[in-house]
């Protein structure tokens, strides 16, 4: 188990270290920092001065150990664009991204499970149907397009929810959260529904698809023929053995629920990394963008490594440590 | 007199497709007493499995159960509702499926899926139900049951899954078990130990089993009776040594003859010429006309039912005769 683990930490480094690479490329060789940092009028030796400090001067390999030695250390340099630590940015950002993409996340598996489950099971109801011709919709409308018509029906027409903003926020040490006041919770809903609403078909897709091969099986037929309830076949039968491949999914989902929180973030002007990440690209803020990078490949790693250690819960095959095969027989 | 364990009477399953509604039961009629053995014998896609699927209620849709009755202890059972038919699997007939290696799920201990199943069925608690789980798996012959009983599955070898698969099936105490070809997809070493197995438990506690199998050699050491099916409809049926020895029906003599010296499976009849039809060519008249080398002018035109024909009962317009006589 812990072997296990180890091997796939050891695995995730050289994923890594390319990020890391390509980050750096784009953080020493993009644009001109220097020009940009110091604006138009500069003196040659404030130019000198700032060369040095940057340690552009110093051989290319020598600058990526320590882009890599500061990375590590959670240093990314200063942003362009505000002339603050690019560690500090990222971190009074965090929250609100988390939040949403949490948010999100938790609507897809506890909608879109329970739907795909349904529709796995009746698969010929009218209900069915329903949920099959929405998730068309789901998966076919591109993000910002959901948002701005949600905007446009319950901000503009109804007037019930916010259109922007993370609305009022409770400062818990470093972490701002949006979940302790009304008005935070109002204004999460709309984006929380156009970030999560691709992956909540796509789960519930899934899950039907993986339904209706596992109902298929001989252990679901015999679960049946012993006599066991509906509800003991249904739930306790064939939707753990669904489990697997919608653990896979919904995993990589959950990263890509992080990576892509940037279009809804622009469209609802949500205070989180994507949209700082969007004004650092408009701003040619290097240093944001590289730190935003390797951020979100950590983020991949990790949930990668989750997902492993769930399966392994999930799946008793997985366990080889365990004593295998019996006497006798064939 | 009391009715018999189970009855089928007249049962006809459908298949609506887009070219027409295939019949995969036609008229078929059989009964099993109670404690009694009935094998059940037929070239693949005779409608063996279709006949087990039936009396359990478990025929994929959309086939249907489109006439006749069944009948358990005198009680229809092929109209209840899905609940009430529910509570009769497991609990009052078990089953018994091909291939081990997937009719255990894998994501639980064979403990569990015993446990789960006493639970359903019998008035017992957790404790009572893992000491009885433990002792099926004695019985059914794992060894260090008690160490077994949290193992998963993929730990067991094919044969010993059978024995969990046997466990499974009786362990709610039914009165009558459908096996359907439960050595089919295992080693031929362990076939005859899996079968003795099934026999003895069955005959220790008075357990009726319906035995579906290709091979006669099975069907001739441990069945009372036998039913000979061909393209959906019960051709012969009669005590074992009968039927095995004095075949009254044209096709069971054939399917006789060409057992092979040991008991190795049927799959195709050297003897008869021809195969069986496909659901959607069955000819009029008695299914088996084309390949008969005693059909006649009538046997083209009228189907004919199960008549007497002295010992067993076959579908064969030769034995009109006799049963004409006896009418
Ligand atoms: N889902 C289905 N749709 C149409 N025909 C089927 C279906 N399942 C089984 N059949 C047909 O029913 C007949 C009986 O099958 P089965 O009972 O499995 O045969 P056996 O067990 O004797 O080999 C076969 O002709 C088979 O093709
Ligand atoms: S009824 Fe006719 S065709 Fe059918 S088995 Fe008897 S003799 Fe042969
Ligand atoms: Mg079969």
């Amino acid at each position: 188990m812990t072997a296990f683990i180890l091997l796939r930490i050891l695995q995730a480094i050289p994923v890594m270290l390319v990020v890391s690479l390509v980050s750096f490329l784009m953080f020493a060789h993009v644009g001109d920092p220097v020009a940009i940092m110091l604006g138009q009028d500069h003196t040659p030796e404030q130019r000198e001065a700032l060369v040095r400090d940057l340690g552009l001067d110093q051989p290319v390999l020598v600058q990526y150990w320590r882009f890599l030695g500061n990375a590590i250390a959670g240093d990314f340099g200063l942003s362009y664009r505000l002339s603050r630590p690019v560690a500090e940015l990222i971190a009074e950002r965090a929250p609100a991204t988390l939040e949403l993409a949490f948010t999100a996340a938790a609507l897809a598996l506890l909608v879109g499970v329970p739907m795909g489950v349904y529709t796995g099971l009746y698969r010929n109801s009218w209900i069915s149907r329903l949920f099959l011709t929405f998730s068309l919709i789901g998966v076919s409308l591109p993000t910002f397009l959901i948002g701005i018509l949600l905007i446009l029906v319950f901000s503009v027409w109804l007037g019930w929810l916010p259109s922007f903003g993370r609305g009022e926020t409770v400062q818990i040490g470093w972490w701002t959260t949006g979940f302790l006041t009304w008005s935070g919770i109002k204004a999460l809903i709309l984006p929380a529904i156009t970030l999560g609403l691709f992956q909540l078909t796509l789960i519930m897709r899934l899950v039907r698809a993986e339904m209706l091969e596992v109902l298929r099986t001989d252990y679901i037929r015999f679960a049946r023929a012993r006599g066991l309830s509906n509800r003991a076949v249904h739930f306790g039968h064939a939707l753990r053995n669904t489990l697997v491949p919608v653990i896979t999914i919904a995993g990589l989902q959950l990263g890509a629920i992080i990576a892509f929180a940037i279009v809804t973030e622009t469209v609802f002007q949500w205070p989180g990394m994507g949209l700082l990440f969007i004004q650092s690209v408009g701003a040619a803020d290097i240093p944001v963008m590289a730190a935003y990078l390797l951020l979100i490949a950590a983020v991949f790693v990790t949930i990668n490594l989750v997902v492993d250690l769930l399966y392994y819960a999930v799946d008793p095959r997985l366990r080889a440590d365990r004593g295998a095969a019996g006497a006798g027989g064939r | 007199m009391a009715p018999p364990l189970l009855e089928v009477r007249d049962l006809r399953v459908e298949f609506p497709t887009r070219r027409g509604v295939l019949t995969a039961l036609d008229g078929v009629s059989f009964a099993i007493e109670a404690g009694e053995v009935l094998g059940v014998v037929g070239e693949s896609g005779a409608g063996k499995s279709m006949t087990g699927a039936a009396i359990i209620g478990l025929i994929e849709p959309p086939g249907r159960i489109a006439g006749g009755q069944i009948l358990l202890e005198g009680r229809r059972i092929d109209d209840l509702p899905y609940e009430r038919l529910r509570r009769i699997r497991g609990r009052e007939i078990g089953a018994i499926f091909q291939d081990p290696l997937t009719t255990l799920n894998p994501l639980y201990t064979v403990g569990e899926q015993l446990e789960e199943t006493m639970l359903t069925h019998l008035p017992i608690g957790r404790e009572e139900a893992r000491r009885r789980a433990v002792g099926w798996l004695e019985r059914v012959g794992i060894p260090a049951a008690a160490q077994r009983i949290g193992s998963y599955p993929h730990e067991f070898s094919g044969g010993m899954r059978q024995r969990v698969v046997i466990a499974l099936a009786l362990c709610a105490e039914p009165k009558l078990v459908i096996a359907d070809e439960p050595t089919t997809a295992l080693d031929v070493s362990i076939q005859a130990q899996i079968i003795a197995l099934l026999k003895g438990l069955t005959r220790e506690r008075g357990t009726a089993v319906m035995l579906i199998t290709h091979d006669m050699g099975v069907i001739a050491e441990t069945a009372d009776r036998v039913a000979v099916m061909y393209a959906g409809r019960i051709a012969e049926i009669g005590p074992v040594r009968e039927v095995v020895k004095h075949p009254r029906h044209p096709y069971t003599a054939g399917l006789m003859a060409s057992i092979p010296p040991l008991d190795r499976r049927v799959e195709r009849l050297a003897q008869i010429e021809g195969a069986m039809p496909r659901l959607s060519e069955i000819p009029p008249g008695c299914a088996f006309h084309p390949r008969c080398p005693q059909a006649f002018d009538r046997c083209r035109r009228e189907r004919p039912g199960l008549l007497d024909a002295g010992g067993t009962r076959a579908a064969c317009w030769l034995h009109l005769d006799r049963a004409g006589r006896h009418a």
